[in-house]
Order: C-alpha cells, then structure tokens, then sequence
C-alpha cells in the first residue's frame, strides 16, 4: 500500500490509498482524479497519463525504459521529472510519493 | 441540443465509447439522470488487453474495469447490465428491454459496438470453435490455450495476430489461416505483412496465406480439425475465428436511423435524429482529415466519439479531432499507427525492419497520410502531429535516417 498525492496544475491536491501493483495512471483514473487520460488504458501508446515525479522520490521510481523515453520526447512542456504515469507500479517504497499534473495531456 | 438537469441520459452499450460519454457528461457538468443499458453483465470495461495481457493470464479482470462500482454509485449512474435493448420509440423517446420494461431518455447515445464476422462455413459451430471479442470469450479461451494445444486461428488480421502471440508464448502449436495472400492485407503493406510473418516464424508460428478454409471438422460436437478447399487437412484442438467485424447497426435501422455500413453520424457524433447520438465501432463518421467518410475500429474513435456526444450534449464547443491512431502488441514488438493509409499511392520504409525497428510511412499525392511505426515511437508521434496541423514532409527526407524526427519536424511545410 502506498498514499499518492495527485496535485493538479492549479495546485488542488489530493491524496489516494493505492494498492501495490496498479499503476499510478490506474489509481488516478479509477479514482476520478482530473487531468489524466490514459487514452491507451496503460500500452504506452498514447502519451496521455505525463506527471511530474516530486524530485524526493524520482530515484525510487526509477528511469523511463526506451519506449517510454521517446513517447516523453515528444510530450508537450516535457521536464527533467516528467513521467508516464502507466509506466510506474505502485509499491510500498512509493509511499508518499506525490505527482503533479499538466495542464493539458495533448 | 444541450440536456438540462431535470433530463435523462440514456447509453446502449458498455464499452470504452459508452464509458467516455459518461465520463464526459459528468466532468462537464450534466447533473441529470444518466442510465447504461449494458449487453454484458460486467462492468464496463477496456477491450485491448482482451487479446493481449488478459489472455496471457497477466491482468485480472478487475483491472480491465474503466471504473470500479463505487464510481457509478458516487457519480449517481443507474447500470443496467445484462440487459438488452429491444427496440428505439423515437416518438415516446423511449427503449424497450429484454427484461420487459422500457427505458426513457431525452438524449440516447448508441455505443452498440460490433460483433465478430461469422464464419459462414459447416462446423462452425463445434464445440471448440471460438471468436474473440468479449470478455466470456476469452475466458472460455484461456483454459484451453496451454502447452501443446494444436490451434488453429483464422484471420491473420491484428486480432488473429495477437493472440496468436500470445498463444505461441503459452506454448500452444499454433497455425494463422488467411485467406488473402499476405498477412494484414486489409489494413497495411506488404512490407508490413513480410515483417510480421517473419515475427510470427520466428517464434514457431506456421502462417499459410492464400488458404481458403472449406469446412471445421469435428467428432461428437467436438472440433477435430479444419479443412482447406485444397484437400489439406490441419489436426485442431481449437479454432479461433478473427475475420473481421460487423457493426451493431440493426437497433438503429430498425427505428429508421441512417445507417449504410454503421450509424451515420456527423462530426458531434450526432445520428439522423436530434436526439440521438452513436458512439464508437457502430458509426460511420466524417473522417476530417481525409475528406471522406468512414468506420473507425479503435480506440481512440470511441474515446473521441463518446468525448463528442458529451461535449455537445453538454453544449460546450466540439473538441479538437485527433487524427486516428491504433496499436498492436505482439511479443515484444510494439507497433503504432497514426492515420489512414488506405489509398496510398508511394510509401517508405525509414530504418531497416531486419533490426527491428523501422517505420513505413504512406503518401498520396504527394502528401503524407499515415505512419506504420514498429518500435519506432517519434516516427508515430510525428506523424501524428503533422497530419493534424496539415503538414507534410517529402519521402526523401523521410528516408534519411540521419536526421532524426525531431529534426524532421521542424522541416516540415503545410
């Protein structure tokens, strides 16, 4: 288990219990949280579900594999912390791990 | 027109553009009633993986759910699940049901969805005969596809092909019987089609094209084997059938709806009558970028249908169309399209498909209209985002692989 703040790009947070082995994406869009489309369901096809990874935690997330790294190439207002939010499984060393939302996903 | 908040939202259809058009209506404000007449008696849910991960047994069936239960409740959504719609009252505006009662609307949306072609041919009825399209369907499939299981898949579209990956990972003898002479004929090249009879041969896969299929055989109601017209006789344990897919159109017609190979829509996804809209594999819609009409099976249409019914339901302005896009997983090749290649008239291979990565890009008169990206994700971005701001690139500059798409992009002109 691991609380997630969801933190949208007006600042409005909002902490959620995940269970370990969703994906931060499918805690997101199974609890409603604005700002993530996750067109794909979580192929990595779409590049709909970028986050922001809080700086505390983008070690314990780990790096993008390839196919991640270059759908985030070409994502609107990449940053060094940018994520695909289908791509990171919930564990309990994510415990606290916030994430920001973009303003738009396309 | 907009619903207001003393009215009733009515969806036949519990799949991804039915599940949209609910999301949709909530995030933008429609505090009515809203109903989902639902086939299926579980909750709506995603397809994809149906053919993919879930018939790998790697995703439980509570993970393919758009929404858990608690959500429908929350957001105050009446289901009626394993419940079927009967017939349309466009002058009651109200749906007749299997279970006798009839539900009313001021607005309906259909996201009938499709269904598989049946295969019109003796034996197709065995037991052992399979299709897939729904989730029962794959969990009858799932028992039976295990080591040393003798398969028979015909169909060597994206659905023969996907499962046939993922039955040759199981460690079932699989064999793809397709009719035309190259795999993916309908949908893509030939450069395309020798990539992945290739994929599939590599791992095992036997691919017999140019093979007609006379006859299933069977014993006792069981499936034993399929026959070809050329007399060749292939021993089956299952036969999987993937030849396509018809739309749900048949409700629609029968309450007097355009329909001419699907729903006719418009671009808000809006049917013949005011008051209903259609949503997903069932509509044949305005295809903008390509100044043509067509039905859409994927994804991203019923997502961005159901979007559309909502956003106009709603009455805020129509979103921004994306240009059609798809996906295939198979073994570890993912491959993207963007676009619509039907009629192109000059392709291009950029990378070379040997090492596993390459894209063909598709033009017509002299303009760029589609990508298939194998491996190869800025190719499909890209060209994505090219052919929704109406910009092309030539083939030549397209084949250089050392400028890369980034750099490409910036070169490109309208």
């Amino acid at each position: 288990m691991a609380k997630i703040t969801y933190i949208d790009h007006e600042g409005t947070e909002r902490e959620i219990e995940a269970k370990n082995g969703e994906t931060v994406m499918e805690v997101a869009v199974k609890n409603g949280v604005p700002g993530i489309d996750a067109d794909c369901g979580g192929a990595c096809a779409c590049a709909t579900c970028h986050v922001y990874v809080d700086s505390a935690f983008l070690d314990k997330v780990g790096s993008p594999e390839a196919m991640e790294q270059s759908m985030l190439d070409f994502a609107e207002n990449v940053k060094e912390n940018s994520r695909l939010c289908c791509q990171i499984s919930v564990s309990d060393a994510l415990d606290g791990l916030k994430v920001t939302t973009p303003e738009s996903q396309h | 027109m907009a619903l207001s908040d003393t009215d009733t939202l009515l969806i036949i259809g519990g799949g991804q553009a039915a599940a949209q058009t609910i999301a949709g209506a909530r995030q933008w404000g429609f505090a009515g009633r809203i109903r989902l007449i639902g086939e299926e008696t579980a909750l709506p849910y995603q397809r994809p993986p149906l053919s993919k991960a879930y018939l790998k047994g790697e995703m439980e069936e509570e993970r393919l759910y758009f929404k858990p239960a608690d959500w429908y409740a929350e957001q105050n959504v009446e289901l009626s699940l394993g419940v079927r719609a009967e017939a349309i009252d466009r002058t009651a505006r109200s749906v007749s049901l299997s279970d006798g009662s009839a539900a009313d609307y001021d607005a309906l949306v259909l996201a009938t969805g499709s269904r598989p072609r049946p295969l019109p041919l003796t034996g197709a009825g065995l037991e052992g005969v399979h299709e897939l399209r729904d989730l029962r369907d794959v969990d009858g499939l799932k028992p039976v596809v295990v080591t040393g299981t003798n398969m028979v898949i015909i169909g060597a579209g994206y659905i023969g092909l996907e499962a046939a990956a993922v039955a040759r990972q199981l460690g079932a003898n699989v064999t793809v019987i397709e009719m035309a002479r190259r795999v993916l004929a309908r949908v893509t090249s030939p450069v395309m089609s020798t990539f992945y009879t290739r994929l599939h041969e590599s791992h095992g896969v036997k691919i017999m094209t140019g093979a007609q299929t006379e006859e299933i055989l069977g014993t006792n109601g069981q499936v034993t084997g399929v026959k070809l017209v050329d007399g060749t006789r292939l021993e089956a344990d299952i036969v999987l059938v993937g030849i396509g897919i018809l739309p749900n159109q048949e409700l629609a017609q029968a309450a007097g709806l355009a329909c001419d190979g699907g729903i006719l829509v418009d671009e808000d996804a809006r049917t013949s009558d005011d008051r209903i809209f259609a949503a997903g594999d069932c509509t044949v819609r305005p295809l903008v970028h390509y100044s043509r009409t067509g039905r859409l099976e994927s994804v991203h249409n019923a997502i961005e249908q159901g979007k559309l019914a909502a956003a106009a339901l709603t009455g805020r302005e129509r979103p921004k169309l994306d240009v059609p896009w798809f996906w295939s997983d198979q073994y570890d090749v993912k491959l993207q399209i963007a676009g619509l290649s039907q009629d192109y008239d000059d392709h291009i291979v950029r990378g070379d498909p040997e090492s596993g990565a390459f894209a063909v890009f598709y033009f017509r008169s002299d303009r760029l209209i589609a990508v298939d990206a194998v491996n190869a994700a800025p190719e499909f971005i890209v060209t994505k985002k090219l052919i929704i701001s109406g910009q092309t690139l030539a083939p030549a500059q397209l084949q250089d692989t050392s400028v890369s798409m980034k750099e490409l992009a910036a070169l490109a002109t309208a």
